[in-house]
């Protein structure tokens, strides 16, 4: 028993550091660089994602024996946009705002390549629990990635968090970090940071 | 694979052995850059030599603090930081406030080269990355261009004046050849005197370090392409950036093409992208663009213009 919950543990992990979407498996960027010019919209688009991803995670796991291995991928995209099309009419309802500043980016979750490729390559070959905890893992890594991305830009290219203004009027922010350059800038130092961190660790471990 | 046998070292080329060093282009490059840097105390006065001194601090300290946490030697000696503080500053307008400078030297020096492996392996020039960072965070500030004016009168902070680019927009030629020759324009430190870039380039030839086919190409081609599009071609080769980029920064040896077919495709190629910005452009000046995208096709082009390996035969 207590193993199980080791290993479930792991896969839940897995997507946090060791895993990351979008710091180590590089996928899922062109929502990243959309819509991480602030820190609500990051975390908006996150756990979108993370719903969809845990959703279809589960059902993909779910119907995998009775999916025939010719026709997966067009299964694979109807379960995802069923929970996209959820999603999307829900925050719709009941957060108009954020729904229209990520715009276009909700529908687009679909051709999410986390999702489809987590689909592909865990829910297809393992169990439901496993499927479930493992998309979790996955979209938070991506939401906590996503919205650290979100937190440097607003910062950096408006001067503000989640819209309070932190250095007063006379602070002219570096208009850049808003524009996709500063994505990508964002996006490489952190993933130099992170292998840094977990290269000393393995460093020390040994 | 390997033929290396144990008393035999094998080294990869180039063998011929010079006394050139880095640490010597380096400094005739500086030598050369002289002339524009007085010309620009004169014109801007004061707030010239601070913002070419920021610059310059700048550089060196991102160079020293990246290479102190990435725990490699120190390459603040060979002075391309110092360089490349120069470069940047010179292609600044004197009224930017200080701290930006000092940003846009630590992005030259840390996106622009440290995060490639350091200078020799940087893919864009620099100077010119500070520059394009900069210019996309304070369009504004950027964009202020004080009008020269002379230390000797005296010091105006905000007169503001169109550079002779932005009049040529507008199809205004406002500044004479005479003005445009020796600097008496609005414009960034070290573009507007186009004699004193243009003496720094004649050096620079002389002492070999660099050819003179990147600028004659990139000048020559700016000036038909000018006359060819209805623009004044001698208003057009003096006014902004263009000796300044052509003399100093096309020729950059990491960035530009080694081999002697691809110099000439790559001052072609800077000149057509700077008219064509210049002409149908959001900006009214491309040098800076034109430069950071032809570096990017240095590899492509290199490819291409390679020479024949001795003893090939021709098809």
């Amino acid at each position: 028993m207590l193993d199980r919950l080791k290993y479930y543990w792991k896969t839940f992990d897995n997507g946090i550091l060791r895993e990351n979407p979008i710091l180590r498996l590089m996928i899922g960027l062109c929502p990243t660089l959309a819509v991480s010019t602030s820190l609500i919209n990051s975390v908006g688009m996150g756990l979108a994602t993370t719903f969809v991803l845990v959703c279809s995670n589960f059902v993909v796991s779910l119907l995998r024996k009775f999916t025939p291995n010719g026709v997966r991928i067009p299964i694979f995209i109807v379960i995802v946009s069923t929970f996209v099309t959820l999603i999307d009419y829900l925050m719709l309802a009941y957060m108009p705002e954020l729904h229209k500043s990520l715009g276009v980016f909700v529908p687009l979750i679909v051709v999410n390549c986390i999702i489809l490729g987590r689909a592909e390559s865990f829910a297809y070959k393992n169990d439901v629990v496993l499927s479930a905890i493992d998309g979790l893992g996955m979209g938070l890594g991506f939401t906590i990635a996503i919205s650290a991305i979100g937190i440097i830009r607003e910062v950096l290219g408006n001067g503000t968090i989640l819209g309070y203004s932190l250095f007063g009027a006379s602070f002219s922010p570096a208009i850049i970090m808003i524009l996709p350059p500063g994505a990508f800038i964002t996006i490489g130092f952190l993933m130099a940071g992170l292998n840094a961190l977990t290269r000393k660790g393995e460093g020390a471990n040994k | 694979m390997t033929l290396q046998k144990e008393n035999l070292s094998v080294s990869v080329s180039p063998h011929i052995y010079d006394k050139q060093t880095t640490g010597g282009i380096m400094r005739d490059v500086l030598i050369a850059l002289i002339p524009a840097a007085l010309a620009s105390f004169y014109f801007f006065g004061m707030r010239a030599f601070l913002v070419i001194l920021v610059s310059i601090l700048g550089c060196l300290l991102s160079e020293w603090i990246f290479q102190k946490i990435v725990k490699k030697p120190s390459s603040l000696l060979d002075g391309s930081a110092v360089l490349t503080g120069v470069l940047l500053a010179f292609c600044l307008p004197s009224s930017i406030p200080l701290y930006m400078v000092f940003i846009g030297a630590g992005v030259s020096i840390i996106i622009g080269k440290m995060v490639f492996g350091g200078l020799g392996h940087n893919i864009f020039n620099p100077a010119l990355v500070g520059r394009a960072v900069l210019l996309a965070s304070w369009p504004q500030a950027m964009t202020t261009w004080p009008a020269a004016n002379n230390i000797f009168l005296g010091m105006y902070d905000t007169v503001a004046g169109a550079t002779p680019l932005a009049g040529i927009k507008l199809g205004q030629y406002t500044a004479t050849y005479w003005d445009l020759f020796i600097g008496r324009t609005g414009g960034s430190l070290g573009e507007t005197c186009a004699v004193a870039l243009l003496i720094g380039g004649v050096y620079l030839i002389l002492r070999k370090v660099i050819s003179i086919a990147i600028p004659l190409t990139y000048i020559g081609s700016v000036y038909l392409l000018s006359s060819f599009l209805g623009i004044d071609p001698v208003y057009s080769i003096l006014s902004g950036g263009l000796f300044l980029g052509a003399f100093f920064m096309a020729t950059d040896y990491v960035t530009s093409p080694m081999t002697s077919g691809g110099k000439l495709i790559f001052g072609l190629g800077c000149g057509l992208l700077t008219v064509m910005i210049r002409k149908f452009g959001g900006y009214p000046e491309g040098v800076c663009y034109a430069i950071l995208f032809m570096n990017g096709l240095v590899p492509l082009i290199e490819r291409y213009t390679q020479p024949k390996v001795f003893g090939v035969k021709n098809k």
